[in-house]
């Protein structure tokens, strides 16, 4: 069962990082992402570029419009996501629960929707 | 033959939670298993008036929805796998789970932290308790159809984001136990006081929810509250046998005959409460407990520890500040000291609104005027608390108590 695990957190909190706190934050997800790989369920991950780079495309009426910014604007913004393949509800909250680098914050976890037989 | 219907309903409701626990392991979803379960009371009730009744109904069910449940999988995986194969994984499941209990884990499904907290009760009393849904609906005063959806919503839930059929690991048994345990108490207190229904009583949930108890207790024996509920449970149904008369009536505390009550529940009861409270992680189950406990060993009612019951409830009002414990606190203070005072307490709560259709309130008080020969006040307080009980039995008590006072 494949679910993701969508990081949020408050944007302004991360790039106020001292440059040493954000290198000690992406070595912890480097060794993360390796004992999900050693673990034989990691399928994806990345961290996203902040909401200021965000676009959005929304439909009116079936009629598309490109818009600056991101879905909806929010106190803790989508930062990234790992993608990983268990067995179950409980080992993904097991995962989420070892995110590096969130002191506060959020993990969303949600399932893969099954992919429909051609 | 007779109609197989009394019979069946009676399975239903001793051995029906059981059965469907383990189709809900097998199949891995509530849907077939609650459809497989169903299936199996219709053949019953084609086969058994032309067969004649099984020696053991509950086994012979069991047998026969497992078979729906196991032909059902087949037939919608036919294309995927061979049916000897799927029979062969079936029994290794069943035989890899054979050691534990599929009810323990499917308390544990239903207390799910991924689950909402009012639907996990909703999905215990519906599948561990085998309530039906308009039974959940009333007593939850609520419409049908909001009590359907929310099942519909965690079966879903349970379904798409696969939450396991597990009994979890230590570490997760204790951010999960407070779950359990309020899901326990409901489960008890519907079997001891059904909102709905004829019966006061319905023993088979009480039984059950005392059963699971006992192994939540097994589970995490350090965990005081889960002893305190366990304690809690004993010491109240300890009373069951002196509750109603032998017309079914409803027999209140002070003019219960004591000599009904279980003697060895209540030493259980009051040993487990004993252990728990050395361990000095006092909780509302505990509390409650050392009430109940206060009650049972009392000699008779006159010799009720009264200001020792009053103070314990105004530390379980620090624990659960519920309209409900407020309620029991002003009766108990008045009972410790005056009945101006208890009446003084209970006129504060009825100012609150999520009160104004709890019966129990306009029947404390109306006890509390009796008491105090204000018969005519305490007439309309009987009235108004018998436009708002649901239950048959309590009911009948209070058309009573209203009648004696218009006889004296």
């Amino acid at each position: 069962m494949k679910y993701m695990l969508l990081i949020y957190g408050d944007e302004r909190v991360w790039s106020s990082l001292s440059q040493e706190d954000m290198q000690k934050i992406y070595e912890a997800h480097r060794a993360y992402g390796e004992a999900m790989a050693k673990a034989g369920v990691m399928v994806d991950g990345a961290e996203l570029k902040p909401v200021a780079t965000a676009t959005s495309v929304r439909f009116t009426g079936g009629r598309p419009r490109t818009v600056d910014g991101p879905f909806a604007e929010t106190k803790e913004q989508l930062a990234g996501y790992y993608v990983i393949d268990v067995d179950h509800l409980d080992q993904a909250i097991e995962w989420a629960e070892r995110m590096p680098g969130m002191t506060d914050g959020t993990v969303e976890i949600r399932p893969f929707a099954p992919v429909l037989a051609p | 033959m007779t109609d197989p219907t009394p019979l069946i309903e009676r399975v239903a409701r001793t051995d029906g939670p059981g059965i469907l626990a383990t189709l809900i392991r097998l199949t891995g979803d509530f849907d077939r298993a609650e459809d497989a379960l169903q299936e199996a009371y219709a053949r019953a009730l084609m086969a058994w008036p032309r067969e004649g009744a099984p020696d053991r109904p509950a086994a012979w069910l069991n047998t026969v929805s497992r078979r729906i449940a196991i032909d059902r999988l087949r037939r919608e995986r036919s294309t995927a796998m061979l049916p000897a194969d799927l029979a062969c994984e079936l029994d290794s499941v069943d035989k890899a789970h054979s050691i534990g209990d599929d009810r323990l884990r499917l308390l544990f499904v239903c207390c799910h932290p991924a689950l909402p907290p009012d639907t996990r009760c909703t999905l215990a009393l519906r599948t561990l308790g085998g309530l039906t849904t308009r039974e959940i609906a009333r007593a939850y005063v609520e419409p049908e159809a909001t009590t359907a959806q929310r099942l519909v919503r965690a079966k879903r839930k349970i379904r798409e984001a696969r939450i396991p059929f597990e009994i979890p690991v230590l570490a997760r048994l204790r951010e999960r136990v407070e779950a359990v345990l309020t899901v326990l108490y409901v489960v008890f207190n519907e079997g001891y006081l059904c909102t709905d229904g004829r019966a006061l009583l319905r023993p088979e949930l009480v039984s059950e929810a005392i059963r699971l108890a006992r192994l939540t207790v097994e589970l995490l024996p350090g965990d005081a509250e889960a002893v305190g509920l366990l304690s809690l449970m004993l010491l109240t149904d300890a009373r069951s046998g002196a509750r109603l008369t032998g017309e079914g009536e409803l027999v209140p505390l002070d003019e219960q005959d004591r000599t009904l009550w279980d003697r060895a529940r209540i030493d259980e009861g009051v040993r487990l409460l004993d252990s728990a409270v050395a361990r000095r992680t006092p909780g509302p189950y505990q509390i409650q407990a050392a009430i109940a406990a206060l009650h049972a060993t009392a000699a008779n009612e006159s010799a009720t520890d009264w200001p020792q019951i009053a103070a314990l409830y105004q530390a379980l009002r620090v624990w659960t500040p519920t309209p409900v414990v407020e309620l029991n606190a002003a009766v108990a203070l008045g009972l410790a000291t005056t009945l101006e005072n208890a009446l003084a307490g209970i006129v504060r709560l009825e100012a609150r609104l999520e009160l104004s259709h709890y019966h129990l309130l306009p029947a404390a008080k109306a006890d509390v005027l009796r008491r105090m020969g204000r018969d005519v006040e305490a007439a309309a307080s009987y009235r108004l608390a018998l436009s708002l009980v649901t239950n048959l039995t309590e009911r009948r008590y209070l058309e009573r108590r209203l009648a004696s006072l218009s006889k004296s």
